[in-house]
């Protein structure tokens, strides 16, 4: 077949690729221009190679770091996603009670994260905040600011706090598009309450959880304000995530060119996840394809 | 298998609407015999969803009782019920397979699993959808679902009824005719108590041996397809039923005479009394005759439409201000100058709606 030609297709196209070329592709050019290159300043740049990332890839640093921040990210979803559809499963389905619930889970969503985080930086504070003082008063040594682990245990319920709404709200409208016949069938059949949740309510869920799990895993594993706001990354460098680590290389020490280096294989390190996340979690429960070809 | 019974069953949704008198059913009191084939037939909204789902247990009536045979069934669970039901959308299992999903109403039931191996292996032929026992359900065609949902229920060999509502609404036209049929081999095959709700008249009537038309949530009339087309006993059921519906006209009775727009029909067999302020006479478009005006007996119309839907005619026709409507063969000639003569054995008269008398015999 031949293949049509129209000049007019760049009148459409062209505004789209000025604006992504601004918003992503230009930015992205400069790091990776310093990614490969030195500079002392004064535009005067130097090429440099892969040395860069040879240095990111062998520094213990960044490995440390990135383990931290896969614990992390494994953590909040292995909370934050049963939590969200626990939840959501015992949200009201119609009634006063339904927008009630629904602005309720909203509001923690809707707090700047800078707030989020001081909000829970003085909350956990063992001397006035409301937490950190109970639970010492309960005789526990706890102390965010000294111990490691109390460290991430704040870090953690806090973005629990912040970010379990957010799974709870997708897989409630999850939920309440499936239709009443569904449950009524399933009564009629029998089912316990686990198979209705088994083989209705959660293959139903599928897509929203898919959609769910995808962003807490991109914001968790970028993940910066809250803890930078409450740990400043410490006690030592316990809490201190890619995102923090990669901040205090670029700002504090002024290492641009590693700094950039460490953006790149960051960046790589998300898609790359995202997109096994996405591959495994459609084929699951997808048929194969068959011999015989009756699809 | 069981008959179930309906004893003086009232609904309404909530204590206001009750309160209100507002019932989606009011009196239900009716019985449907085990092992017959019954469609519940109405328009939307009419409650024959809502009556269907109080014989299987998924709404309590806030008046009246449920019997399956002897035993009071009012306060019992759909499950407790055993009864199955096919619902308007195909509801099926998605991760399961076909076999899988015939198989669970069984698991859920502690039945044996080798007994459920055997039961499985045979719904899977009888729905014909043996060499699809493997594959996911959720890839399956409409019919393919709906069959499954229908295997469901069937598979459990014990259930007391097999309740459908508005089964074949997605269903593609030219499947519709195959379903149903297959449908009534099964109801054969395996003599349970079925009950079929829909709007569809087509489809009431070849499935069930016995019609139940429902209006306004009340029941208007139990009968089969024939008494239904033959003895309407409510105008409703009249317009209803027939394609098109029976001709309702407002009369007034005078000396054994029925006084439609101006002109006299002889009642046979009427008495001529007059009982009720709101009489009608009704007479389907089938027993109205078409003839050329002056003839004895007829009554001069004027002719508004003829369609013509290929084995026959259509003729839309104005009585004084009354629309009358005929059916007449194709090829019998329209005179312009048109009149219509009405069966005196096809004539129904109404008071309130409900038959009171109809020649040839007493309502």
């Amino acid at each position: 077949m031949e293949k049509t030609w129209n000049n007019k297709a760049w009148f459409f196209v062209t505004p789209v690729l000025v604006l992504v070329a601004i918003s992503a592709v230009i930015p992205l050019m400069t790091v990776v221009n310093y990614a490969f290159q030195d500079t002392f300043g004064n535009n005067a740049f130097f090429w440099a190679g892969t040395s860069w990332f040879e240095e990111v890839l062998t520094s213990e640093r960044f490995h440390s770091a990135l383990v931290r921040n896969l614990i992390f990210s494994g953590i909040i979803l292995a909370i934050e996603v049963p939590l969200g559809i626990l939840v959501a499963l015992a949200m009201p389905r119609k009634g006063f009670w339904v927008p009630v619930c629904l602005v309720l889970m909203a509001l923690p969503l809707l707090i700047p994260w800078n707030v989020v985080g001081t909000i829970w930086q003085v909350f956990a504070r063992t001397d006035i905040g409301l937490l950190g003082a109970t639970v010492s008063g309960l005789g526990i040594d706890y102390n965010y600011v000294q111990n490691p682990l109390d460290a991430w245990i704040t870090v953690v319920v806090m973005d629990v706090w912040h970010w379990t709404s957010l799974v709870v709200l997708l897989c409630y409208a999850g939920l309440v598009s499936i239709p009443d016949a569904y449950y009524q069938a399933a009564k009629i059949d029998g089912a316990s309450r686990w198979a209705v949740f088994r083989y209705i309510q959660l293959p139903k869920m599928g897509r929203v959880l898919l959609i769910a799990v995808l962003l807490r895993f991109m914001d968790s594993f970028m993940i910066y304000t809250e803890p930078f706001v409450v740990t400043g990354g410490g006690p030592g460098n316990s809490t201190t995530f890619l995102s923090i680590d990669l901040v205090k290389l670029a700002i504090g020490q002024f290492n641009l060119g590693e700094a950039a280096a460490m953006s790149l294989i960051y960046f790589l390190i998300i898609l790359t996840l995202s997109y096994v996340f996405y591959t495994v979690m459609t084929n699951v429960g997808v048929e194969k394809p068959q011999k015989g070809g009756d699809a | 298998m069981a008959r179930i019974r309906l004893d003086h069953i009232r609904h309404a949704y909530t204590p206001e609407l009750a309160r209100a008198g507002n019932f989606a059913l009011n009196n239900i009191d009716t019985a449907f015999e085990d092992g017959g084939a019954y469609a519940l037939l109405g328009p939307s909204g009419c409650g024959k969803t809502t009556l269907l789902n109080i014989i299987s247990g998924l709404l309590t009536p806030s008046e009246g009782h449920v019997y399956f045979d002897r035993t009071d069934v009012t306060l019992l669970t759909p499950e407790a019920r055993n009864i199955a039901q096919v619902f308007q959308f195909p509801v099926i299992y998605d991760t399961m397979t076909v076999a899988e999903n015939l198989a669970f109403p069984l698991k859920n039931r502690k039945v044996e699993a080798r007994e459920i191996e055997r039961r499985v292996a045979d719904m899977l032929k009888r729905i014909g959808l043996a060499d699809k026992a493997g594959r996911k359900a959720r890839g399956l065609t409409a019919d393919e679902k709906q069959k499954i949902s229908l295997g469901r229920g069937l598979v459990r060999s014990d259930v007391n009824a097999i309740l459908f509502d508005e089964p074949l609404t997605v269903i593609d036209p030219h499947m519709k005719w195959q379903l149903r049929s297959e449908l009534k081999q099964l109801h054969r095959e395996f003599e349970m108590t079925m009950v079929y709700v829909t709007h569809d008249q087509t489809e009431a009537l070849t499935f069930a041996d016995k019609v139940v038309v429902m209006y306004d949530g009340e029941v208007v009339q139990i009968g089969t397809p024939e008494e239904l087309f033959e003895r309407p006993q409510h105008t409703f059921v009249g317009y209803f039923i027939g394609s098109p519906g029976m001709n309702v006209l407002p009369c007034r009775i005078e000396g054994g005479e029925a006084i439609v727009a101006g002109e006299r029909v002889a009642l046979p067999g009427h008495s001529g009394e007059r009982r009720s302020e709101k009489t009608e006479l009704g007479i389907r478009p089938e027993f109205v005759g078409v003839v050329e005006r002056g003839q004895p007996g007829a009554m001069p119309v004027t002719i508004e439409k003829v369609e013509d839907i290929g084995s026959e005619r259509i003729v839309r026709a104005r009585l004084g201000g009354e629309r009358v409507t005929a059916i007449v063969r194709e090829g019998a000639s329209v005179p312009g100058d048109a009149a219509v003569t009405f069966d005196p054995n096809a004539l129904n008269l109404y008071e309130n709606s409900r038959l009171v008398a109809r020649s040839g015999g007493a309502a």
